[in-house]
């Protein structure tokens, strides 16, 4: 078992560390390459979610990404942002995403959510357990040891 | 890689060519230069994604913002995109049927291809 665990400042700078931080450690687990692209896409869009909460609340903490390849991948990332601020998250229909009425943020919020519904299968969002914040946990299977 | 953005004319259509990550980090420079576009009288726009190697939430946002820009002004708006992992992401998050997208700039610059930004 290995286990990497990275903090950032909640900049959007650092989202591109954590992306490259993440698939690094997927291909050393033994994800299959055909899945990293998606394992990519879906820790930045989990990273650039809580970034946004931060800033939004004016939060300086730290976000933090673990990465745990026991058995299978499992991915971590944990905010600190107060929790009602997740109840937003929802699949946007077709015919709302370019509804003038939608600002950009929100259309951002909805469509981050359907990237990371439909890209990861094994996909939890739930609170921390100490402190307010989420976390939000994917997994995906690792098929080379 | 960065991201890099030029602008050249095809058959009356403004073209940004758009290359390397766009991210919520990069995303706010494509923003600009697209209110910049719109400002400066283009009218009918088309944004190539074909040498982009990451697209995110945030990049659509801005995407998605551009072609309410158009609409409003008259105007058209069309993508460019042949690559397969990222028609993925605008089929999953339902885009593709919001944005007209061409698999060649040539498909998205010919007189009336990309018709009303709708």
């Amino acid at each position: 078992m290995a286990t990497v665990r990275l903090s950032f400042s909640p900049a959007p700078v650092h989202v591109r560390t954590a992306r490259l931080v993440g698939v690094a450690v997927a291909r050393r687990a033994g994800v299959d390459e055909a899945l990293l692209d998606e394992v990519r896409l879906a820790i930045g869009e989990a990273c650039t979610r809580a970034v946004a909460l931060h800033r939004q609340y004016g939060l300086t903490e730290l976000v933090t990404v673990e990465m745990s390849d026991s058995g299978s991948y499992t991915v971590r990332v944990i905010d600190h942002a107060p929790i009602e601020a997740s109840i937003g998250l929802t699949k946007l229909p077709p015919d709302e995403l370019a509804a003038e009425s939608l600002t950009e943020d929100d259309l951002t919020t909805g469509v981050g959510f359907a990237l990371l519904a439909g890209f990861v299968d094994d996909l939890q969002v739930r609170p921390v357990e100490d402190g307010p914040g989420t976390e939000v946990r994917m997994v995906w299977p690792v098929t080379r040891r | 890689m960065e991201l890099s953005l030029a602008t050249r004319t095809v058959a009356g259509h403004t073209v940004l060519e758009v290359g390397g990550e766009v991210d919520v980090y990069t995303a706010p420079r494509l923003r600009e230069r697209l209110i910049e576009l719109v400002d400066a009288g283009a009218r009918d726009v088309v944004v190539d994604l074909e040498r982009v190697e990451f697209l995110d939430s945030t990049g659509l946002g801005v995407l998605v913002g551009a072609l309410k820009r158009l609409r409003t002004a008259q105007g058209t708006f069309g993508l460019v995109c042949a690559k397969e992992p990222l028609l993925k992401i605008f089929r999953i998050t339902a885009l593709d049927q919001v944005f007209p997208i061409f698999p060649t700039v040539e498909a998205a610059t010919e007189r009336d291809g990309t018709g009303p930004a709708s």
